[in-house]
């Protein structure tokens, strides 16, 4: 029986321009947590949708179990106990959890779902991990947090004994973190084995066995845990240590953007905030605790029931976000896949949306298409875009260069108020470095940032001061360099209050 | 790039060399004799000038028909209305070449005008209800169709029949000369090129390529067209870079529908000169697969709409030589579209992969 339990060897994938995967050999040790780390665009889920048999490589072979395997479709990876849980969720919304937990492996009894069986199969199914979520409920109406549970749980109802998990912790809060930790320990003592993708260093060097390390495409180091550190692997990665921001203090300037009592029941209720030229303004909250509403209104995609917004003393809560951008408002959505981009339109096109109506880029109607490839060339230059070419769809690129995008067209047009959403989801520690030293000189040329990020650390290092928001209230103003993380935290959870 | 060219006209054309394969053996289990029925077929369609000008007047109205489907297509939205459309921007433009005697110079343009526009405010109902109270265009579209059908069904049988008229199907009276659009044959004759001045083939023809050239224009190159092709892929993203769905879904159904209009003009304008009740006969319907054919490109759109014009005059000529029965005719007819269009898509993809990995 051989000690790893898959294996690869000179897996090799081109795409259009790019390298993705360049003889990669990867060994991952039966009942281990290994993580993959890489910058965005190193190749990771590449190397992943190919042993998912999802693509089909150039060159490469793989063994499971010791024995060599042809992984052609994900219907064969399943059958030999491969599971992945995708980068982007892969459930029906409209579907209970259950119904997404089966699909694919439906259980008839008389020519309709047995859902009597099924169910209680799964009630047993999570005991026995420590895993639980409401069968009965549309996926639609879950948070994220459980979205994933319900995706291990339809691995492991198919029998994975590999897990493979593509960024699980991205679009998770910090104890919905420390929560599937605790599950993949659980699962790992069970003997199951987890290929586990995250750019957290310090997740990372929490939860796994091994570490695999790769950069544009190829795998640049294998490390135990133990021969780890955030600096090692840091280099490994980018080829340099990071230093941690340092946000210089010195007065901010005069009021911008001035919330007064907006509430949306039962989400939001009279929330009263300033923002001044020259700070970020940082807002901590537990997904669901009315955060998404009010970034929505604030930036007009939603109306308020009551109250009002002022933008250098002009009410502003009736103006759509067209009108709002003119001002100057700029906006980076928390979902870049589906409001921050049009993933079948390429880089320039994305990169005047919202400006595709303006001079330069049009002129009586007429697309400027010269200058818009110019400004977008410009724009992938100075942000870093990995894109062999403007002219490449915005769907065939990494998670965090597709970010790159978003964030290089809010920048590029200077606005004087930024509302971020979780800027840095899905970046790798690099990008990650590169988009805060951006913030914070957007800050020092007297932008005033608004930004929400359910990465604590983010938070507390980049604020001036942090809003917490919880239950649709404001429930404290505080500032990051008198209080810790754990303070933080209470106030998050509504245990203390101002 | 020229690869991707090639693929892109190599796989329709094996495509049709498949489907006519299929065709010739379902015609060979019944009975038929494949070679002598493809035979009859081309020699009254592609192998002489007169069977290209019945082929292209046959295309004309399925590439408005077509560029209307597409349109709405990119604009995220099933326009199955395009016969209905095509019925009211054929009556509009029948109803101003009746009733105003005027220079050809302004007759024409104006008829073709009124075709758009009342053909483009058919459109607009649907776009408009779906834009105010999410009524979904599927449902709307085919309900205006019977309506329009029906409307205009009453007008040519009432108020606008023809004066004494003997023809069993009612129409209009003919309409003044200064809404004709002539014939090409004396065109092509003065170049020396015969083409019988029997043949339908009007300038129709070449206003649909202009309009191929318009759409494309405006889909790819303009603030418009962007707005367009942006809500028909996210409307949530185009929303937040302020582009207001609604308005736009009701630009595109006005457009659309003004493009299904002019699909009623070859017939009224360039053919019949009259109105004639329920001369199109599925025109509409045909521009869907039309569309899905030419994969919503306006050059593909072009090649499909003669595609479905060498079936159309290959059947009636099926039909007057051979003693195939028309229904076959109809059958192998579908046959061929059925898997001109597996094909386009199983070869594209096929001749895709064989580049990547020659790469
Ligand atoms: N379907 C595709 N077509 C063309 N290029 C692709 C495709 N999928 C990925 N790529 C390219 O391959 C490279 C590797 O992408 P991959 O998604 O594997 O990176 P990653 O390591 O998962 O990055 P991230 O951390 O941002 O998710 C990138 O340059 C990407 O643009
Ligand atoms: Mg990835």
């Amino acid at each position: 029986m051989a000690e790893y339990i898959l294996e690869t060897r000179g897996i090799t994938k081109h795409f259009p321009g790019v390298l993705a995967n360049d003889n990669v050999e990867i060994k991952i040790r039966q009942g281990e947590i290994h993580s993959i780390i890489g910058e965005n665009g190193a190749g990771k889920t590449t190397l992943m949708n190919i042993i998912y048999g999802l693509i089909r490589p150039d060159r490469g072979e793989i063994f499971y179990r010791g024995k060599k395997v042809e992984i052609s479709s994900p219907s064969i990876a399943i059958r030999l106990g491969i599971g992945m849980v995708h980068q982007h969720f892969m459930l029906v919304p409209p579907f209970t959890a259950w119904e997404n937990i089966i699909l694919g492996k439906e259980v008839i009894k008389n020519g309709v779902l047995d859902k009597d069986s099924v169910c209680s199969e799964l009630k047993r199914l999570m005991d026995s991990y420590g895993l639980s979520v409401p069968l009965e409920e549309r996926v639609e109406d879950l948070s994220v947090g459980i979205r994933q549970k319900v995706e291990l749980i339809k691995l492991l109802y198919r029998g994975a004994e590999l897990l493979i998990l593509d960024e699980p912790t991205a679009l998770l809060v910090p104890q919905e973190i420390e929560e599937l930790f605790e599950i993949l320990d659980n699962l790992k003592k069970q003997g199951k084995t987890v290929i586990f993708i995250s750019h957290k260093l310090k997740e990372v060097l929490r939860i796994s066995d091994r570490i695999t390390v790769m950069r544009r495409g190829k795998v640049v180091g294998e490390l135990e845990r133990e021969e780890a550190n955030e600096e090692t692997l840091a280099r490994l990665m980018i080829g340099k240590t990071l230093e941690s921001p340092q946000l210089e203090v010195y007065e901010r300037g005069e009021e911008v953007l001035r919330l007064e009592g907006i509430s949306l029941p039962p989400k939001l209720r009279n929330i009263n905030l300033s923002l001044y030229k020259g700070e970020i303004l940082g807002l901590a909250g537990i997904e669901g605790n009315g955060q998404k509403e009010l970034l929505e209104i604030i930036t007009g995609l939603l109306r308020p029931e009551k109250g009002r917004i002022f933008y250098k003393n002009r009410e502003v809560q009736h103006l759509d976000p067209k009108s709002l951008r003119e001002l100057g408002i700029g906006f980076i959505p928390e979902d870049r896949q589906t409001t921050g981009l049009i993933l079948d339109f390429t880089v320039a096109e994305n990169i005047i949306l919202g400006r595709h109506d303006k001079e330069p880029y049009s002129i009586r109607g007429k697309l400027n298409l010269p200058t818009i490839k110019k400004t977008a060339v410009d724009i992938v230059k100075d942000y870093d875009i990995r894109a062999s070419s403007v002219d490449k769809h915005v769907r065939f690129l990494s998670g965090g260069n597709q970010q790159k995008v978003i964030l290089g067209r809010e920048f590029y047009f200077e606005p004087e108020v930024l509302i971020a959403s979780q800027p840095t989801r899905g970046l790798d520690i690099g990008a990650t470095e590169m988009i805060h030293n951006l913030l914070l000189s957007a800050r020092r040329r007297g932008m005033a940032i608004l930004l929400y990020s359910s990465d604590l650390d983010e938070i507390m290092t980049l604020s001036d001061r942090v809003a917490v928001i919880y239950n649709g209230e404001i429930v404290g103003i505080l500032s990051p360099r008198e209080i810790d993380e754990a303070t933080l935290g209470l106030y998050m959870t509504g245990v203390r209050k101002d | 790039m020229i690869r991707r060219i090639l693929i892109s006209i190599l796989a329709p054309l094996l495509a049709v060399l498949l489907a006519f394969s299929v065709g010739a053996i379902v015609m060979y289990i019944l009975g038929e004799n494949p070679f002598y029925v493809y035979k009859i077929l081309l020699i009254n369609s592609v192998t002489n000038i007169n069977g290209w000008g019945y082929v292209l007047f046959n295309a004309t109205p399925l590439i408005f028909s077509g560029l209307a489907v597409a349109l709405a297509f990119k604009g995220g939205l099933f326009n199955i209305g395009v016969e209905g459309q095509l019925y009211i921007g054929a009556f509009a433009c029948a109803w101003f070449g009746i009733t105003f005697n005027v220079h050809p110079v302004i007759g024409i343009p104006i008829g073709l005008l009124f075709a758009m526009i009342f053909g483009g405010l058919w459109g607009v109902i649907a776009g408009y209800l779906k834009a105010r109270f999410g009524a979904h265009e599927v449902i709307i579209t085919i309900m205006l169709n019977f309506i329009a059908m029906a409307l205009t069904n009453y007008l040519v049988n009432n108020p606008f029949k023809e004066p004494g008229q003997i023809n069993p199907i009612p129409q209009t009276k003919e309409l003044f000369s200064g809404s004709i659009i002539p014939r090409v044959y004396p065109l092509f004759n003065k170049f020396g090129v015969s083409l019988s001045s029997s043949v339908p083939l009007n300038y129709t023809f070449f206003i649909a390529i202009v309009f191929c050239v318009i759409v494309w224009y405006f889909l790819e190159r303009t603030k418009w067209g962007y707005e367009i092709k942006a809500v028909g892929l996210n409307p949530k993203a185009s929303r937040y870079g302020g582009i207001n769905p609604s308005h736009i879904m009701i630009l595109v159904m006005f457009l659309s529908g003004a493009l299904g209009g002019l699909a009623g003009v070859n017939d009224v304008m360039g053919y019949r000169y009259r109105f004639l009740d329920g001369f199109s006969r599925g025109t509409g319907f045909t521009g869907i697969a039309v569309a899905l054919l030419g994969k919503n490109n306006p050059i593909g759109i072009v090649f499909a709409s003669i595609l479905f014009g060498i079936l159309d005059r290959g059947a009636l000529a099926m039909d007057v030589f051979t003693n195939t029965p028309r229904e076959l005719i109809r059958v192998i007819q579908a046959i061929i579209i059925i898997f001109v269009a597996i094909g386009n898509e199983f070869i594209f993809r096929l001749l895709q992969r064989l580049e990547r990995e020659s790469e």
